[in-house]
């Protein structure tokens, strides 16, 4: 998806209807933008800081300071596998290495046809089934290797989801 | 038995992570294929995370259950009498409440959870909900946090400093307005309480908030809640506007004339912003920068007024506490440790869970009573408690009773009660690298100790690992500690080396070169039999 087919002052003008008057608006918005985009497009930076009466360094610092917000397109399914202690005592690391061959993309990158995005995660919770994993905001959890080739499968082109 | 049978499958993500959603679907579709009528509640889960998903029917003796079920298995259980409650089926558990994992259990603050649908004001209502927020308004606010200060409530979010003191400061605070802020940001691994109240019992957190709100004069509530954790947002929205419907929450609670309200704002998967001032500024609009402290937020918090700061377990834990008096709730517990701490057993465990008794338990007792065993059948070699920054606990140490003193006295931390076990695979040395590691990704950059400090010791783990130096290298990362714990601003680099020094003290052989316990010890490769 090119950024230029994407309504980008329109998202920005929707989220600011919706909470320029509220205190502390600025991650609430963030949210929003990036829920209806996506991710965060650098362009959206100066409407939000003037909307807001911040700095655009303010809005580009909150940007880059967390990591749930993204400035690029994300891949069509990004998939968050859980790299804390309580999963790396179920073998977290023995499924990000499997994961990683199976999607033929390394960590903290992305498939070459844009379908998945691999990123480590720190905890979702779900320490008492471990080792979990979030694929868009699914969780799964007791995920072994023969689970995450059947989930990932049924999300590959030309299968029924 | 009515004619319509009454089926509970969980909503909460612990259980939809395993299938639960697939599960309520295929007994719909079982049910409308045979022509039995049928009523699927959607409830929270029991916190028995290897039952789940955990299918229950009600049964006029309680509940009786079915668990792990699969999709696949319903159509067999169907085929054995379900929802009978009498069917035999191998997935049997029977009477849940009879389980002795849960029997056992001094359920206060999750006394409700599994047992009601959690967006349910009615079925709340129908087990005690509100109690204490309806005798809360009969008092004043100095009443309020007296009683909560006599109750002996410490925040369980891992500080344990005293939730009435805490109050008692933003209540005496002159401006206004006050508020309330729930720090729902759980990202310590090992740790789930917070977010089984906010999908499994969330008008118990509402109702807690509301009583924080009374005491203290905040009209105004916000939960910060981790963006890892959709599911609870979600609930907790739902929760709120049951509440606000039926006059729970707003601007005339219960027709007393007093307001409060709440508002749900979501992180963005930053650790440190767990931390209250990081936390405060991630509410305000900016990065999750730590801040120095004084000012107490209860004083100079949120927007820059008076805030009373509270995890959600803390919170929750409020209602039982005006609904049955503080000496009910003193009752439980040992030593300055009063009521229950909620153990979250969690990793190499077969019978990973909730687990709420009175403090003064052991890690052996939870091991023995509950854990069931590693889920790798393998010897339990180390034990975290209290998340990535609490201590791995050697076996030396199992019978030390959980209670905030008892475990400050060796080094050791309760912290929110998780324990994470680690079988005889666990390389000590890679733990401790990795807590350096952690904190070096997610320290918010404010001070020196914790920004370079963290980087620094992940280099000198390094180093020890691969032989070079090894004895300096030790006296270094001893030091380096020493630093982070004595000058850091926060938890984030002042408690790193906790899960460090005790991995260096207490497993010293894995610091040696050559000591690859991984390898050693695999399962897939297991070294031939003396």
């Amino acid at each position: 998806m090119s950024t230029a087919a994407l309504d980008v002052e329109g998202a920005v003008e929707r989220a600011l209807e919706r909470h320029r008057t509220r205190p502390g608006a600025l991650l609430p918005l963030l949210h929003d933008v990036q829920h209806e985009l996506g991710f965060i497009p650098p362009e959206s930076v100066d409407a939000i800081a003037r909307g807001l009466n911040l700095s655009r360094a303010e809005v580009h610092g909150v940007i880059t300071y967390y990591t749930h917000f993204r400035q690029h397109a994300p891949a069509a399914h990004a998939v968050q596998l859980c790299q804390a202690e309580a999963c790396q005592s179920m073998g977290a690391e023995a499924l990000a290495a499997h994961a990683q061959s199976r999607l033929g993309c390394a960590m903290n990158s992305a498939t070459d046809d844009g379908r998945f995005s691999l990123e480590p995660v720190y905890c979702l919770g779900l320490c008492a089934s471990s080792p979990s994993m979030m694929i868009g905001e699914r969780v799964y959890a007791r995920v072994t290797p023969q689970r995450f080739d059947q989930l990932i499968g049924a999300l590959e082109p030309g299968k029924a989801r | 038995m009515s004619a319509v049978a009454t089926v509970y499958v969980p909503r909460d993500s612990s259980a939809r992570a395993v299938g639960a959603d697939e599960v309520a679907d295929a007994i719909a579709a079982e049910a409308k294929r045979r022509g039995l009528p049928l009523r699927i509640v959607r409830n929270g889960s029991r916190g028995l995370a290897w039952l789940e998903p955990l299918v229950e029917c009600a049964a006029a003796s309680g509940r009786i259950g079915f668990g792990p079920v699969q999709p696949q298995d319903v159509a067999a259980l169907f085929d054995a009498g379900f929802p009978d409650p009498a069917a035999l089926h191998p997935l049997s558990i029977g009477p849940v409440e009879q389980l002795p994992y849960l029997k056992s259990q001094q359920r206060l603050t999750f006394a409700r959870i599994g047992l009601t649908d959690p967006v349910s004001v009615e079925d709340y209502v129908g087990h005690e909900g509100f109690a204490g927020l309806r005798r809360a308004l009969q008092m004043q606010p100095e009443a309020i946090v007296n009683e909560v200060t006599a109750s002996g409530l410490r925040g369980r979010g891992g500080a344990a400093f005293p939730t009435g003191i805490k109050w008692q400061t933003a209540m005496r605070a002159a401006a206004t307005p006050k508020y309330v802020v729930c720090n729902a940001d759980e990202g310590d691994s090992g740790s789930f309480a917070d977010r089984l109240v906010m999908e499994s019992d969330p008008l118990v957190l509402i109702e807690g908030m509301t009583i924080a709100g009374l005491a203290v004069g905040a009209e105004m509530g916000y939960i910060y809640v981790r963006s890892e954790y959709p599911d609870s947002v979600h609930t907790l929205e739902e929760a709120m506007q049951a509440a606000r419907a039926a006059g729970y929450l707003g601007d005339n609670i219960l027709a007393s004339g007093r307001r409060f309200d709440l508002e749900v704002r979501v992180g963005a998967g930053s650790y440190v912003c767990g931390e209250e001032t990081a936390m405060l500024e991630s509410l305000e609009g900016r990065r999750g920068i730590v801040r120095a402290k004084p000012p107490l937020p209860a004083i100079n918090g949120l927007f820059g007024q008076p805030t009373a700061i509270n995890n959600v377990v803390t919170l929750a834990s409020v209602p039982i506490i005006l609904a049955r008096g503080a000496s009910f709730y003193k009752d439980f517990g040992v030593g300055r440790s009063r009521g229950t701490l909620t153990v979250q057993l969690a990793g190499n465990v077969r019978h990973g869970g909730l687990i709420e008794v009175a403090f003064g338990v052991t890690l052996r007792q939870v091991l023995d009573n509950w854990g069931g065993g590693t889920a790798s059948g393998r010897a339990v070699r180390a034990i975290q408690v209290g998340g990535p920054l609490g201590t791995y606990v050697p076996p030396s140490h199992w019978d030390i009773p959980l209670d905030y003193e008892a475990y400050a006295k060796f080094g050791g931390v309760v912290g929110h009660g998780s324990v994470v076990v680690h079988d005889d695979t666990v390389n000590l040395a890679k733990m401790a690298r990795f807590a350096m590691h952690f904190c070096a990704l997610e320290s918010c950059g404010k001070c020196t100790p914790c920004r370079i400090g963290a980087v620094r010791g992940e280099e000198v783990i390094d180093k020890i690992i691969a032989g070079q130096d090894t004895e300096r290298q030790i006296t270094l990362l001893r030091d380096l500690c020493d630093t982070m714990v004595s000058g850091s601003l926060c938890a984030m680099g002042g408690m790193t080396p906790f899960p460090v020094l005790s991995a260096l003290n207490h497993y010293p052989e894995d610091f040696q070169k050559g000591s690859d316990h991984a390898s050693r010890r695999n399962p897939q490769k297991p070294a031939a039999v003396a």
